[in-house]
């Protein structure tokens, strides 16, 4: 220990006494010209000097994760879905279909007439008496100059896309009989060709008028065919033997097929990755399959009390929306279990179908009470031109709620949804059948031989076989 | 037609080096071996944020270079001593403004002073013993407020900005704004001797002479916790601006270490053989100095609870503290000694020296300055303490030249960000480490939470059988069956486990031997 103050008081009492010119060494203090720090005129932007050093900035963790518990509550304030409803249909609405080149224009078949909206002044341009009976399936040309319509009355009908001037009728380019009720209708992407399905799915070119191909494979009928976006040539379509048929429009035959448990209503193909494709089944699930593995799917998504009627997927491909009999729209990412996101309504009853805008930000649902509601595909996002500071707010605390997800304060917070009481109900007592079910499984398998019971993962559960 | 100039190749290609240990000021945390080749997500999420980080790292430290101001220094020749030079040499030789801040207020009515700089270094605020407070911008000094409060003052603190401050006075505790207003009069607190505020918590922590520890929220104005120390009067009191942990010194030389969410102290440790002085806390929590009635500065590192250094001080230090760059004031008497970088190579003589005019009750360095303010007896005196204040400010944080607007803004998201005190612990970062709580620990809280036992099988009460096929006798036979069952369940496991071991260490045998079986040809020939 070395006496350190004794040293001081001597030469304390020597250096009162003493001039100051004795010290010869090199001196600097701390000394700031507030002209550097402090804004010139009241006109100038002020000035905020930086210093990153960490121990200037101490609690960064815990501040942050106070930031994202704000950022958190914060979205579900702001988290208001729902924009408009269109109504003016008289009959409960059928089918929807997307304009390719304009953001604004949709169109909605009803089970009388058609009717052609404007999204941004969310009214109705157009209305023409279609079919007798239900409009059954619509799809607009890849060029965006005319759209088909399928109907009850075994029609297949063109329309132009343009307002007819005044004084002429509305009459269709080109009408098309059939020998029996058409279900769903498809366009190719390039060429002018289109696909239909009712008893089997045809391949009809725009200028002849019976079917350049059939397939059928020993199927009463069809519900939903769907060309793929990206590779053009092939198809799929969901049939009435609980099954989903592969097909590519050159060969003669078709080429696959999965047969599952129960029958798929609607499938959607992922716009980005080709080989993906969703279906929409009566069991309340919905499947992701892989289309060169068809034995199992990739995933299997799990959240509706009731039969999922209509799916779309997202422009991006990295989410889905799903449309259930249940009355409540889901928001599935495209490789989880279980939705981010479901809006519901009183007023909204059963979802006939579903469609997710092609600039990612709306979705358009159209149900059973004659209604299509325009809803937000991100419920707290703020819509119009941002300025750039807000801009990188939003990213900001996009990118903290991120990274604090799986704290479980927030994790609550961020999940938390209101459910209607029915739907709620619903759904914990389907819990509880799916946990007795797998309990009773556990106890067979426990009493059994072992070996004598295999483990079927819940992939596996739903596919039946898989057919060439 | 043209000719192409020979373009010179550049001699140093890329960017300039960042110095390593730039680079290593900005590192947070280590990092931690990749996940094993078959989770490629996750992996390529890793690598990412790796290099986001790395970076960020990289660009912090190149913005390090740049900073506009330089820290102050004082060097003396090879003979001479620094701690010689003083106060009236250092004014000479530098310039108007820096001399401007070596001033004295002579106050000798009103009893010691006691003080406190707020958190941008801009605003002073004196309380004398005998009742005086008053407040004021000591770089320009415009007065804010001046007012006697008629009774003892204890201890002056603001709070988190030059608009509040507390006052520790005889009974309770007040909170005045900045024009003299008394605004609130905490009947709560009694007898409060020390106060610390804790800036991101906007927590006020008081020690108290009948040994209470308690924490007041002056956002909302809620006491937040009173703690019964049972360590008796409690006048000795610092904090860790690292991890906002109060430490506390005692009378039997230990020095406590307390948050808000326990009611017994985290650490104890034993400082000194006699009570302890004085205590403080360097601003990365990392060192702690302490002085004690046994005449020894010993410096402690707080992370790992070691000692580093012991001194001799032959007059023992009342008071002291620590300034941004690591300069230490220790105080005794009338006579206040910087020292510099007592951690380090163990120290011989003070950096500083300077006699104030009364006995010394309080020191504090000023923040973002090269100022060490005193309070006496006599008054207050400001002196000039080259190479104490950080010379770069971050202008989001503490702004010394700050607008009233700039400010309102920052009061607006301090308040936003403001940690709740359950946060505090000793180690601040612990939200951002993945919990590796055992599995045992994790069942355990579930059984709290639920308050059963999930796991544990439930106990088997047969269905009720008509037709006589439930009577007790037969009851019971179902019973055993099912004990029977789960008895052979456990058996086939322990036997199970049993042979897996055997096998295990029957083929480790196998390759030994085999092993050493290969050891040379000529073994063959062995008998």
């Amino acid at each position: 220990q070395h006496p350190v103050g004794e040293v001081t008081r001597k030469h304390m009492a020597v250096r009162n006494i003493l001039p100051c010119y004795i010290f010869g060494g090199r001196i600097k203090v701390l000394s700031r010209n507030p002209d550097d720090y402090v804004r010139e005129t009241k006109l100038d932007i002020q000035r905020v000097p930086r210093n990153y050093d960490p121990s200037l900035h101490p609690f960064e963790v815990p501040r942050e994760y106070t930031r994202a518990l704000n950022a958190t509550k914060l979205e579900r304030v702001f988290a208001k879905p729902f924009l408009a409803s269109l109504d003016g249909h008289r009959d409960g609405v059928n089918c929807m279909a997307k304009h390719p080149k304009s953001l604004s224009t949709m169109l909605s078949g009803s089970c009388d007439g058609e009717v052609v909206w404007n999204l941004t002044k969310r009214e109705c341009v157009r209305t023409l008496q279609a079919h007798e009976g239900f409009v059954r399936g619509m799809v607009v040309r890849f060029c965006g100059t005319s759209f088909f319509t399928v109907g009850d009355d075994k029609t297949i009908k063109q329309w132009k896309m343009e307002t007819p001037s005044y004084g002429e009728e509305e009459e269709p380019l080109n009408t098309i009989l059939g020998k029996s009720v058409f279900t769903s209708i498809d366009h190719h992407q390039k060429e002018g060709v289109f696909v239909t399905c009712g008893q089997q799915v045809d391949i009809w070119d725009e200028q002849r008028s019976s079917p350049i191909r059939s397939f059928s494979w020993g199927v009463d009928s069809f519900s939903c065919v769907r060309f793929n976006p990206v590779e053009t040539e092939l198809l799929a379509s969901c049939a009435s033997d609980r099954s989903i048929v592969l097909y590519d429009m050159r060969e003669a035959t078709p080429l696959k097929k999965v047969i599952m448990n129960m029958r798929s209503n609607t499938l959607c193909w992922n716009p980005m990755e080709a080989y993906n494709f969703t279906c929409s089944n009566e069991d309340y699930n919905l499947y992701t399959y892989d289309m060169r593995y068809l034995d199992k799917p990739f995933t299997v998504h799990m959240d509706h009390v009731s039969a999922v009627l209509d799916v779309d997927y997202s422009p991006t491909g990295k989410e889905f929306v799903s449309a259930s009999f249940d009355k409540t729209i889901r928001i599935f990412p495209k490789d989880s279990g279980h939705s981010r996101e479901v809006y519901h309504t009183k007023r909204m009853q059963h979802v006939i179908s579903i469609k997710w805008s092609s600039d990612n930000k709306y979705i358009l649902s159209a149900s059973d009470e004659m209604n299509i509601r325009l809803w937000k595909a991100n419920a707290a996002e703020k819509l119009g031109l941002l300025a750039p500071r807000e801009k990188a707010a939003v990213n900001y605390s996009q990118k903290l709620k991120e990274k604090f997800q799986h704290h479980p304060q927030i994790r609550r917070i961020s999940r938390h949804r209101h459910l209607p009481k029915s739907i709620y109900g619903q759904s914990k007592e389907l819990r509880v059948m799916k946990e007795a079910r797998r309990r009773k499984e556990r106890n067979v398998r426990k009493h059994s031989k072992p070996g004598s019971m295999p483990v079927v993962t819940e992939k596996e559960k739903h596919v039946v076989t898989v057919v060439n | 037609m043209f000719n192409s100039i020979p373009q010179k190749s550049d001699p140093f290609p890329g960017s300039a080096p960042v110095p390593e240990e730039k680079l290593n000021k900005f590192k947070r945390g280590v990092k931690g071996e990749l996940p094993p080749r078959p989770q490629y997500k996750l992996r390529d999420v890793v690598i990412r944020s790796e290099a986001a980080s790395d970076l960020a790292q990289k660009q912090n430290a190149r913005y390090d270079l740049m900073l506009p101001e330089d820290a102050g220094f004082l060097e003396g020749d090879e003979d001479e001593d620094t701690c010689t030079i003083s106060q009236d040499d250092i004014v000479d030789a530098v310039d108007i403004t820096a001399g401007a801040k070596y001033f004295s207020l002579t106050l000798s009515q009103f009893g010691p002073y006691r003080l406190d700089y707020s958190k941008t270094g801009r605003h002073l605020l004196l309380g004398g013993r005998r009742g005086h407070v008053t407040c004021l911008d000591w770089q320009s000094k415009q007065l804010m407020c001046e007012m006697n409060v008629m009774e003892t003052v204890n201890d002056v603190k603001w709070l988190h900005s030059e608009a509040l401050f507390a006052v520790a006075q005889k009974k309770w505790l007040y909170i005045y704004d900045n024009k003299g207003i008394e605004l609130h009069c905490i009947r709560k607190f009694n007898d409060v001797l020390r106060m610390q505020f804790l800036p991101y918590h906007f927590l006020l922590a008081t020690a108290s002479a009948t040994g209470f520890l308690q924490y007041l929220d002056v956002s909302v104005g809620k006491e937040v916790v009173a703690i019964c120390t049972k360590a008796g009067r409690l006048d000795v009191m610092a904090h860790n601006p690292h991890n906002a942990i109060i430490h506390l010194g005692h009378s039997n030389g230990t020095v406590t270490l307390w948050t808000p969410n326990q009611r017994e102290p985290l650490v104890k440790m034993l400082c000194h053989q006699g009570g302890v002085r004085s205590v403080a806390v360097d601003k990365t929590g990392t060192y702690m100095v302490t002085s004690g009635m046994d005449k020894k500065l010993k410096v402690y590192d707080i992370r790992a609870y070691r000692p580093l250094q012991s001194y001799f001080l032959p007059a023992g230090a009342s008071c002291l503290s620590l300034s941004q760059r690591g300069l230490l004031s220790a105080a005794t008497g009338d006579i206040v000694q910087v020292y510099r970088d007592v951690w380090g190579i163990p120290v011989t003589k003070p950096y500083m020296a300077h006699r104030a005019k009364g006995s010394v009750w309080g020191v504090h360095f000023c923040p973002f300055e090269d100022v060490l303010g005193v309070g006496h007896g006599e008054g207050f005196t400001s002196m000039v303490v080259p190479g104490a204040g950080e010379p770069n400010f971050d202008g989001l944080d503490a702004n010394p030249y700050r607008s009233a607007k700039q400010r309102q803004e920052w009061e607006v998201k301090a308040l936003l960000e403001k940690i709740q005190p359950e946060l505090i612990g000793l180690d601040p970062s612990q939200l951002s480490q993945v919990d590796h709580s055992t599995w045992e620990q994790r069942h355990v809280d579930r059984v709290q939470v639920l308050g059963f036992d999930p796991l544990a099988k439930e106990k088997f009460t047969p269905r009720l059988k008509t037709k006589g096929r439930s009577s007790s006798g037969k009851v019971e036979k179902r019973k055993k069956q099912v004990a029977h069952e789960d008895q052979r369940d456990v058996i086939r496991q322990t036997v199970e486990d049993r042979m897996k071991i055997d096998k295990e260490r029957k083929e480790k045998e196998k390759k030994k031997a085999a092993a050493a079986g290969q050891k040379s040809a000529l073994d063959r020939f062995r008998k």
